[in-house]
């Protein structure tokens, strides 16, 4: 199939910006991976809170998305905080299996009481700006989605300077990498646990309130999300934040461009496959000696 | 060894014998259902609940139990019970071919889960754009009540004939538990290393656990579509009944050959609750089933099976 | 000499640019107790695990009963008759002592009545009947041990790798364990133990490797062995054999 060169960097560009979003989930997901060692089932849904959360700050109190950004993202910080702190910890005693089951219980009661309290209608904001393109050379790109494109690469930046220079950053790493030495030197390992778990969760918050603008919502609009975010995160390496990043741009522009070549869901399909495949094939290279 | 299985005929029989004293088309309904997912969770059970490989996909076997019973008699031609009995098959050998990719390459715990989670989103992709499927609309079974046709005239019917397949299927996992084979597999959920030090062939013994498992659970969405006569990629591969499954064996017990039935009757209570307190409105059951799910894990790590032993200690630790 | 029941000949293995065991042969006498002892780091259990099919060695074979088995995984060796313990212990925990045992017994009793009374009698060889109800996670380092030790000869081996049985044990246990190990090879077993014990290999062993920078660099009988001056070096420290001489001297 022939394409002009401007419809493929057209789609390249929308892949990038698209990915930049799937960066900061998978970056919220690959956070908690890295220190907890485990994979939060709930991620998904807890986006899809976030998403609602966003949504009725805009029309139920007309505050604008990329206003309410800024109670939302503490908010949910405080949500994965205590979720961690008071369930999935204690429910699961730190045994592997246990957390899969209870990670996957929050997912189930989020998603449920959410399409019970909402039925599965598709909801959508009015945005100032939802109509407004920016021209690039040949390109035309949404104006919200750029602007969600800098500030989703703006907050991942800034989790990667948190991490390296403040001291609760550095204490997360320390965890991450040797637990048991952290917990020796003082570090108290649950509080931490938990920081991790908000931050991962605020990640959410974050990529919610810059998606709701040029998307929609319904109670199940998370699981679209959470295996890419997944698919992501094992693409980059489990724990690594500069590998969700890139990992997120690749699969944005890869969905993107056989989107355009071969229909939405079978771009979705491929995206499933590059899972399975990178799980199947490259399982040890991709993290380390965990499984 | 037949004292092992004499408990499990006696529960069948009692429950055979419930169409005969009860005429209530709701609680026929509700057992039917209800027997179905224990069906469901039965295989999952094999797989999750002894093998201790925790699959977050079992939708994947569901749906191609009940693809291939639909499709093989609506687009081939082929009588209902060789394409019930061809559901069955495939869904072993599916298992197998997963199995065989995953094992292989090593894949535990959460990476299991979550391959397996994958398998099951593709399967349903495939099912929603594949022509042979009927795609988006659907594929439907026409319907034709008879014995030939396994489409039951009366419930109680359907209910025995699903009654009959958990029956063989607790059966199985019943003498899969006295023999070599149970011993291995339990010895590869605790610990495979040790295992494999001891003459255990793990893959052999994961394949064999995982063929199983998606024979059993392919029989459950058999036993749907030639009950509901109708299937869509939803409702076939849906994340519903992969939490489903698991939640059965681990509400009533992981790793017992009870717990699947007495999770299913107890999450089918649930649902039933869940919808005379919603209403209409869709969710509440599953909400129910999640906060249960997390309620369990977190003080009942044995579901009821578990609960009911350490109330009667002596009798029944060794069982 | 006895006839060799199991040999490992010219085992190397490397990890990246490290060397861990460096052409090393070990022959196993069929009858004996061999000791295999060495300075931490010296390669013993990577040489021990390539034995156990456990890790695959860069080059060398190990054979058995004069078959080649360099290429069989763990559970085919099992199979074979060649059975280990693990220094790290490595229960199911889940289980009782009882069926932790029958796993074992399973490999040559497919019905579980059989397994389960092998398994008893088993247990009675290295006293752990009295503890057979209990779960594996309640016992005591030493009961785990001793598990450690039931379940491998459950399977009824030949051979009996042994790895560290005796480490992190108190020296009253150690001198309960000693006459177990004995009985095991009077009952026919031939045994391969490493351990970082040495007055316990010295006391069993009829044969003993040093292993120290992955090379065997003494082997022979115990007296000889602990008079070797390379194996007074590997332990101690370079020129540790000549001060002590002069010690001896003084």
């Amino acid at each position: 199939m022939l394409l002009s060169s401007d419809i493929l960097i057209q789609a390249v560009a929308n892949g990038l910006l698209t990915g930049a979003i799937y960066a900061l989930i998978a970056l919220g997901l690959t956070l908690i991976y890295g220190v907890l060692h485990i994979i939060n089932f709930a991620h998904g849904a807890l986006l899809t809170a976030a998403l609602f959360a966003a949504f009725f700050a805009d029309r139920v109190l007309g505050i604008d998305p990329w206003i309410s950004v800024f109670a939302l993202a503490p908010a949910f910080f405080a949500l994965g905080y205590l979720l961690q702190r008071l369930v999935v910890w204690p429910a699961s005693r730190g045994e592997d299996r246990a957390i899969l089951l209870v990670t996957l219980g929050l997912a189930v009661i989020i998603e449920n009481g959410l399409l019970f309290q909402f039925r599965s209608d598709t909801r959508t904001i009015d945005h100032p700006f939802g109509f407004d393109v920016v021209e690039l050379g040949t390109m035309l790109l949404a104006t919200t989605r750029v602007v969600a494109f800098f500030a989703a690469i703006g907050v991942a930046a800034a989790l990667f300077v948190f991490l390296a220079m403040t001291d609760t950053g550095r204490a997360i790493r320390a965890v991450a990498k040797e637990r048991l030495g952290a917990e020796l030197s003082g570090v108290d390992v649950p509080h931490i646990y938990a920081v991790t778990f908000g931050l991962g969760t605020a990640c959410l918050a974050v990529a919610a309130c810059l998606l709701l603008p040029s998307y929609y919502v319904t109670p199940q609009v998370g699981n679209a999300f959470v295996l890419v975010a997944f698919t992501i995160v094992v693409l980059g390496g489990m724990g690594s934040v500069p590998g969700a990043l890139a990992g997120g741009l690749f699969i944005g522009v890869v969905e993107s461009i056989s989107g355009l070549l071969y229909g939405e869901t079978l771009g979705q399909l491929g995206i499933f496959l590059i899972f399975i495949l990178v799980l199947l094939f490259r399982p040890q290279g991709l993290f380390g000696a965990k499984a | 060894m037949r004292d092992h299985l004499a408990p499990v005929l006696i529960v069948l029989a009692l429950l055979a014998g419930v169409p005969l004293v009860v005429d209530s088309n709701v609680v026929l309904n509700f057992l039917k259902v209800a027997l179905m997912l224990a069906l469901a969770g039965t295989g999952w059970n094999l797989l999750g609940g002894y093998g201790g490989q925790f699959s977050f996909g079992h939708a994947v076997f569901f749906g191609t139990g009940a693809y291939a019973v639909a499709v093989l008699q609506v687009r081939f031609g082929i009588n209902a019970w060789a394409a019930f009995g061809a559901g069955i098959v495939l869904g072993a050998v599916l298992g197998l071919a997963i199995g065989w990719l995953t094992f292989r390459a090593g894949l535990r715990g959460s990476y299991f889960a979550l391959v397996t989670l994958a398998f099951a989103e593709v399967a349903r992709i495939i099912a929603s754009v594949w022509p042979l499927t009927g795609a988006g609309a659907g594929i439907l079974i026409p319907l034709r009540e008879g014995f030939l046709t396994l489409q039951f005239g009366s419930r109680a019917e359907g209910y025995w004939f699903v009654l009959a397949l958990l029956g063989i299927a607790m059966l199985i996992v019943r003498a899969i538990e006295v023999r070599r084979f149970g011993a291995q597999l339990v010895a590869v959920r605790e610990n495979e290393d040790a295992a494999r030090a001891l003459g255990v062939d793990v893959l052999r013994v994961k394949l064999l656990a995982i063929a199983l498992s998606g024979g059993i659970t392919a029989s459950a969405g058999a036993f749907y579509a030639q009950t509901f006569l109708y299937l869509d990629a939803g409702l076939a591969y849906g994340p519903w009944i992969s939490v489903e499954a698991l939640l059965t064996a681990i509400v009533g017990g992981i790793g017992t050959v009870w717990g699947p039935l007495l999770g299913a009757l107890v999450l089918q209570a649930l649902s039933e609750l869940g919808k005379h307190l919603g209403g209409d409105a869709p969710g509440l059951g599953l909400v129910l089933f999640g906060a249960v799910l997390i309620l369990v894990v977190r003080f009942a790590p044995n579901g009821i099976v578990g609960l009911a032993r350490s109330l009667r200690p002596r009798r029944l630790a060794r069982g | 000499m006895a006839e060799l029941l199991a040999e490992a000949e010219g085992i190397t293995v490397r990890f990246g640019g490290l060397v861990a065991v460096n052409d090393a042969s070990v022959p196993v006498p069929e009858g004996c107790i061999v000791g295999l002892i060495g300075p931490n780091g010296a390669g013993k259990t990577t040489l021990f695990a390539t034995i156990a099919g456990f890790q695959k060695p860069n080059a060398g074979s190990i054979r058995f009963r004069g078959a080649d088995i360099t290429r069989l995984p763990p559970h085919r060796r099992a199979a074979l008759g060649i059975a280990r313990t693990f220094q790290i212990v490595q229960p199911f925990a889940g289980l009782t002592v009882r069926e932790n045992i029958a796993v074992g017994a399973h490999l040559r009793h497919a019905g579980r009545a059989d397994a389960l009374a092998a398994a008893e009698a088993v247990a009675d060889r290295v006293g752990l009947a009295p503890l057979l109800n209990l779960p594996a996670a309640s016992l005591t380092v030493a009961g785990r041990k001793r598990l450690e030790l039931a379940r491998a000869l459950a399977t009824e081996p030949q051979l009996l790798l042994l790895d560290e049985v005796l480490a992190g044990l108190n020296p009253s246990e150690i001198r309960d364990m000693i006459p177990v190990i004995r009985a095991i090879r009077d009952g026919g077993v031939t045994v391969l133990m490493i351990e970082h014990v040495m007055q316990a290999v010295m006391a069993l062993a009829e044969e003993i490797h040093v292993l120290a920078g992955g090379r065997i660099i003494a082997r022979g009988g115990p007296e000889q062995v602990a008079r070797d001056p390379a194996v007074v070096e590997a332990y101690l420290g370079h020129g540790a054999a000549a001060r002590l001489q002069g010690g001896a001297h003084a």
